[in-house]
């Protein structure tokens, strides 16, 4: 629907931005919960931080329903063809979060277990950075990433 | 022999029943299919299994006396919301009916041993706290003792006091999240609300204390790496009062909740005998009846003074884990209660200016002082050459550290015993003839961290 | 046994001195009665006993019968260029019966780094055995299912042998994006 290959025009550039409003007050995570990031996703998921005042509680276990991944703690060697096909399988338009040091950049963990930063494997957009994260970094990072989408600063991959 | 053959033989033509016309035939990988240990009659000759070195292996799936289509290979994971991280299991079903499992790990594999050999002693306790993430503190306990013991030195009393208080909160916290969890997984939904909130209060306690919620790195070769904060007892007693309440309100959610009852009783079943056999500690082994912790048996941290009893089941099932875990919870609490009362008075770590850093007045004092305190951060501690193997009990079990040191600043080699890695073994047994629904529920009962499992 | 205190070493070095060392503790000792060829010590307060690799599944056996009914850990350590025998299987026993534990070492050559399984003995060595193949590449015969276990299939090399480096990626940031 928002396609930016759209001509610029006003009517278009107006369902445009109502297209991308529309997207970041309900965008559907994917549950990719790794390791300890997965926990903090949890809690802030749950009752004391309550994602859901964001539109975005709603933790869909496929990945067909989901808009945006969170990668959640270390991607190994072995996990991260897995972590590509989960993506590949998301719908567009699809956003990825890299929560926590270790998808980032592999954290203190530079071995031969770990791939070394998640964005070796798919496009990154937001990196929370923390060891791990706290709830209120990850919502931050959350409404960073809404904010950019509706100021159409970041553009759906097709 | 012969008869192995045959069988072999027969494999390709079954596994082309199974496959659909879209996917290879290799995909269904034969060699993966197999239960673990327990019922392998494989013995082939030594030369054979040299040659499969790191190969898979061929296996013996007998399907000599099935009817072909029946069974079938159910993939689960690693990405699925009830494996507890990215476990993976291979289940064989017969109908509805599980036969075999296999549980594939390695998707969080982090080479936390390997790193350990390039960290110094001070430094280890940041790797092994990320180990059991919802244990961390059990993990650096552990790993603490065993320098400690290399190094032939005791912690104060307050420090051992300290440990205690908070690794027996650390363990309450890590049983709420596997009463939210499991309940998560069966259904019960809001317990996964209820348990998280009261996680919350234990880790606001941890962050005034260490500065962080989770990883903390705040028990250290040598003691704790800084004091209780001001007002920790008030803390503690809000976190002991409130506690208890909530407790009971679980009661509410799951013990009076007859769908909760009927889905855990008489699930996942094990006995004593396997447990041992198959090296299971931790709360799925006191389910059987073995009144076995680790706190009692080789006590540390000075935890035979504190009065608590170790709770066991009768029957082994999904039921009683839960039922233990809430106990444990009850027990833990005492012990926190104990340890705040006795608190002494003193230093939290020990007065060794080679293993602890001097008080920061003294370095702008004194010239030595601020020599050892850059020598510890830059080079560490020298630990006389050696070896050593100490357990304490996890929540999840016997979390063992086997640590051998040259005489050098870091760790020649450094094992981590890990309780999940050992419970997993556990699944196929428990899951055997049992119902494809009850898979979640025996899986969360156990409670594994595959951060644990594949460090 | 739980912890290093002073009088444990002195005790020790009393009895070490005159006779070779029998360890205290009954069942212990019936076991190292029993079997002769086992050379016993005691470290850092633990009961130490060091077994060849081909009468290991012997002496396992005769363990699990004296009261040893589980297996606590399985590991090998690397002793590259610090001793001639390069290996060294390490397992840690453990008896709920007589709460008791034990330590067996079997150094394993490097050229050939095979040991018995002790699979038949408990099967809960089943992983841990998996796991010390998988890392080290000490092959364990008659373990009835010997694949990699933590690292993916298809790799080569034995990641915690200390001739294998760590494998890490050199850090450079002046590649990265410039923030205006």
């Amino acid at each position: 629907m928002a396609q930016v290959t759209s001509p610029p025009g006003f009517l278009m550039t107006t369902i445009d931005k109502a297209a991308r409003w529309a997207q970041t007050q309900s965008m559907w995570p994917a549950t990719f919960g790794l390791a300890c990031c997965a926990i903090e996703m949890m809690a802030t998921g749950a009752a004391h931080n309550d994602l859901s005042r964001f539109g975005m509680e709603v933790f869909r276990a496929s990945p067909r329903q989901a808009d945006l991944m969170i990668v959640a703690g270390r991607v190994s060697q072995k996990m991260a063809p897995v972590l590509r096909q989960v993506y590949d399988q998301m719908p567009d338009p699809k956003w990825v979060i890299s929560m926590g040091a270790c998808a980032s950049s592999g954290g203190m963990f530079n071995n031969y277990a770990l791939v070394q930063g998640v964005d070796q494997v798919v496009p990154v957009d937001i990196y929370v950075p923390g060891c791990p994260p706290g709830p209120q970094s990850l919502m931050h990072g959350i409404l960073t990433l809404q904010r950019k989408i509706v100021a159409g600063e970041i553009h759906a991959r097709y | 022999m012969s008869e192995e053959t045959t069988q072999l033989e027969e494999v390709p033509e079954v596994v082309d029943l199974w496959v659909s016309g879209t996917e290879e035939p290799a995909a269904w990988e034969t060699g993966s299919t197999d239960e673990g240990a327990q019922k392998m009659a494989w013995t082939e000759s030594e030369a054979r299994l040299r040659e499969q070195l790191g190969t898979v292996v061929e296996d013996d799936f007998d399907l000599s006396g099935l009817a072909d289509d029946e069974r079938m290979i159910v993939n689960m994971g690693p990405q699925h919301p009830s494996t507890h991280g990215v476990l993976r299991l291979q289940i064989e079903l017969e109908g509805e009916i599980i036969r075999r499992t296999k549980p594939v790990i390695g998707y969080l594999h982090t080479g936390m041993e390997k790193t350990a050999e390039t960290l110094t002693f001070l430094q280890g306790p940041t790797n092994v706290t990320r180990m059991d993430y919802l244990a961390p503190l059990n993990n650096e306990l552990c790993y603490s003792l065993a320098v400690e013991r290399l190094l032939g030195i005791e912690v104060p009393e307050r420090a051992a006091t300290i440990r205690v208080l908070m690794t027996e909160l650390n363990r309450v916290s890590s049983h709420l999240v596997a009463l939210a969890t499991n309940g998560m997984d069966i259904g019960a939904l809001s317990m996964m609300i209820y348990g998280i909130r009261e996680r919350e209060m234990i880790l606001d306690f941890f962050e005034k204390t260490s500065g962080l919620r989770m990883n903390h790195n705040y028990i250290r070769p040598g003691g704790v790496a800084a004091d209780l904060p001001p007002g920790w007892r008030a803390d503690v007693t809000r976190i002991l009062e409130t506690l208890p309440r909530r407790l009971d309100q679980y009661d509410d959610l799951l013990e009076n909740n007859p769908i909760w009852v009927e889905r855990t009783k008489g699930v996942g079943v094990i006995t004593a005998e396997e447990c041992r056999a198959y090296a299971i500690t931790g709360p799925t082994l006191r389910s059987t009846g073995v009144a076995w912790d680790l706190r009692k048996a080789f006590p540390y941290s000075g935890i035979e003074q504190y009065e608590f009893d170790v709770p066991v089941g009768t029957r082994g099932d999904v039921y009683d884990r839960y039922r233990i875990r809430v106990e444990e919870i009850n027990q833990s609490l005492g012990i926190v209660r104990q340890a705040m009362e006795r608190m002494p008075k003193g230093d939290y770590r020990v007065d060794d200016r080679k293993v602890t850093p001097p008080p920061r007045g003294r370095i702008d004092e004194s010239m030595e002082a601020l020599i050892h305190h850059f020598k510890l951060f830059t080079e560490g501690f020298k630990v006389p050459a050696g070896e050593t193997y100490v357990a304490v009990e996890s929540p999840r079990g016997e979390l063992g550290c086997y640590l051998v040191s040259e005489g050098d600043g870091k760790p020649w080699r450094m094992h981590t015993r890990a309780p999940s890695f050992y419970n997993l073994q556990s699944l196929p047994i428990m899951m055997a003839d049992s119902l494809l629904a009850d898979t979640i529920a025996t899986i969360a009962s156990l409670d594994p961290v595959m951060g644990d499992v594949d460090r | 046994m739980s912890e290093t205190t002073t009088e444990t070493p002195d005790e020790t070095v009393e009895e070490s001195a005159p006779a070779p060392v029998l360890p205290d503790h009954p069942v212990l000792r019936g076991l190292a009665e029993a079997f002769a060829g086992a050379e016993w010590s005691v470290s850092h307060g633990q009961d130490v006993v060091t077994v060849e690799a081909d009468r290991l599944l012997e002496f396992a056996t005769a363990a699990r019968d004296a009261g040893f009914e589980t297996i606590s850990d399985i590991t090998v350590v690397d002793w590259f260029r610090k001793r001639r025998v390069r290996f060294e299987l390490v397992v840690n026993l453990l008896s709920m019966q007589h709460v008791v534990r034990l330590r067996i070492l079997v150094p394993i050559h490097g050229d050939d780094p095979t040991v018995p399984s002790l699979c038949s003995v408990w099967p809960g060595a089943n992983y841990a055995e998996r796991e010390a193949f998988d890392m080290f590449g000490v092959v364990f015969d008659g373990h009835p299912d010997l694949t990699r276990i933590l690292m993916p299939d298809d790799w080569e090399g034995y990641p915690l042998r200390k001739d294998q480096a760590v494998g890490s990626v050199p850090v450079q940031f002046k590649d990265s994006h410039k923030v205006d």
